[in-house]
């Protein structure tokens, strides 16, 4: 019993080893040039086009429940025109860059991993090293980056999509003051709440990619260990932004 | 050039070097023949680091390459150019960006005349019209080719194939035979071959060289080995299944 969990804490730590390894050395050729960017921006297309259509239904959808379910809750001691301020709160700190990150793991990271588990598996990564080319540079570096920058921006889409799902809620179903609404969330919102919802943002980008690429990069034992390493990814990832979301959220705000 | 010195290799409880001595002159055309899954490919792939070895040394003229810092094992790959047995194509990339990639990756010279470089190369392996095909619309033998068009287009000192005419045609692997031998003979390229083909093996091979259980059980010349007393390599070169070698599972 005791063995096994000595077992389990050395296996995590290795691994936990290993990820740090690989992102003092993405970070490293990060800053050293020549820097990928064609292959760069091929990468942040992927993340956002992939991620762009499940975000915005998701961001709506949030938005008008989130307004649905404090409307009906705060009518009943009347403060029913504080919805706009806690759809804004909610929406930019919490429910944007984690719903975003969900989203991107399960579609982009997974992705990230399957590609890579597979030039792992058919050698592709080995021809690399053949052709003096770096794997880390040529393959990780743009993937981590596309998934820094993107997570912030599809995070801003969602939380405007968001912000406007609970006033189609507030003012269109309820029938609430649309100038109250908007003053409601703007006078409580600032852009402090925003500003950490987008730091949040980047560090579940920086996390999913550099996490899916890991799990893709050492996949091993062909097709089948390429769909371990997809779902690996996706579970590592979600599991990292739900457990990061709380540390980070008693850290910012 | 490239010698290896006791070279032990296992994965997991699997042993597959087990004293793997081997030296490679400059110039050179060694073919390297043995059963399947004794190890041959991964000792190809420890001549350029892509395995590091549990116990023994690589060097490459007279280097240890375990002690090179990653900008030295890059100088060093420079110089070689590698079939792998899979091909290992690039899939997201079309076929002449393939053979062309190192070049690309360089960026010393221009597109176009990478293009016209790679579709040079590709001629050579039989290739014409080809260039932007992607390698998801190529059968395996012209995967292959394509993959020794990128292992040649480096003008690359050494040149490591895996395998270079399984799942060809006859005339076409005598074809891509006489090209081995053409590299090795007017541009004096160095060249490790692994084949189960005795007959191109006769034709390409300054030196042959045969594995078995993890070791090199002898090396000679396509003369010596054709009239060897080692049962062992006598069993193999006549393609027998009765004689010394154990085949694991098969009842005879
Ligand atoms: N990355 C790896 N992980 C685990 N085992 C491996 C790995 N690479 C090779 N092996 C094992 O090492 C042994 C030798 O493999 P290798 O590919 O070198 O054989 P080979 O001599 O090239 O055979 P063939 O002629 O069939 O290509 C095999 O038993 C294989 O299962
Ligand atoms: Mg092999």
């Amino acid at each position: 019993m005791i063995a096994a969990l000595g077992r389990l804490i050395i296996g995590f730590t290795l691994e936990l080893g290993k990820v740090l390894i690989m992102l003092s050395d993405t970070l490293r050729k990060m800053a050293t040039p020549p820097f990928e960017f064609s292959s760069s921006i091929k990468q942040m297309q992927e993340v956002g086009v992939r991620s762009l259509p499940v975000v915005l239904v998701t961001g709506l959808f949030s938005g008008m429940v989130l307004a649905l379910q404090s409307y009906t809750g705060f009518k009943r001691f009347g403060a029913e025109t504080l919805v706009g301020t806690v759809v804004g709160l909610s929406i930019t700190r919490e429910m944007g860059p984690v719903l975003t990150g969900l989203i991107v793991a399960g579609r982009a990271g997974a992705a990230m991993a399957a590609e890579l588990g597979t030039m792992r598996v058919t050698e592709q990564i080995d021809a690399l090293e053949t052709l003096a080319t770096n794997p880390i540079k040529h393959l990780i570096v743009p993937r981590f980056v596309a998934g820094l920058i993107m997570l912030p921006a599809l995070t801003v889409v969602a939380d405007i999509i968001g912000i406007f799902g609970g006033y189609l809620i507030t003012v269109g179903m309820f029938g609430a003051s649309p100038t109250l609404y908007w003053r409601q969330t703007w006078d409580f919102l600032t852009l402090d709440d925003i500003y950490n919802g987008l730091v949040k943002a980047c560090f579940f980008g920086a996390s999913i990619a550099l996490l899916s690429c890991y799990k893709g990069f050492y996949s091993e034992g062909g097709a089948e260990g390429v769909g371990k390493a997809t779902t690996g990814a996706v579970v590592l990832s979600f599991m990292t932004i739900l457990i990061s979301d709380y540390f980070l959220s008693a850290w910012l705000f | 050039m490239i010698e290896s010195v006791n070279l032990h290799k296992a994965f997991g409880d699997k042993k597959v070097l087990q004293g793997f001595d081997l030296e490679i002159h400059k110039g050179e055309s060694m073919v390297i023949i043995g059963g399947s899954g004794t190890g041959k490919s991964v000792f190809l792939k420890h001549i350029l680091r892509l395995l590091e070895p549990d116990k023994g040394k690589m060097y490459i003229d007279g280097t240890d390459i375990s002690s090179l810092n990653e900008a030295g094992l890059y100088k060093m790959r420079r110089r070689f150019g590698m079939l792998f047995q899979g091909a290992a194509l690039f899939d997201s990339l079309n076929v002449w960006r393939n053979v062309g990639f190192q070049h690309l990756q360089e960026r010393k010279l221009k597109e176009p005349e990478v293009r016209e470089l790679a579709e040079e190369k590709l001629r050579l392996v039989g290739m014409v019209n080809v260039g932007d095909l992607m390698p998801s619309e190529l059968s395996g033998g012209m995967k292959k080719r394509v993959g020794l068009a990128r292992a040649i287009a480096y003008n690359a000192e050494v040149i490591l194939y895996d395998e270079p005419t399984t799942g060809l045609d006859p005339i076409m692997a005598d074809a891509i035979n006489d090209l081995i031998v053409e590299m090795s003979e007017k541009l004096s390229v160095t060249s490790v071959t692994i084949t189960h083909d005795m007959q191109s093996a006769y034709k390409i091979a300054d030196r042959i060289a045969m594995l078995y259980q993890g070791k090199i059980i002898e090396t000679g010349t396509p003369e010596e080995i054709r009239n060897t007393d080692n049962p062992f390599v006598r069993q193999f070169v006549s393609g027998s299944a009765h004689g010394p070698i154990q085949l694991e599972g098969i009842e005879r």
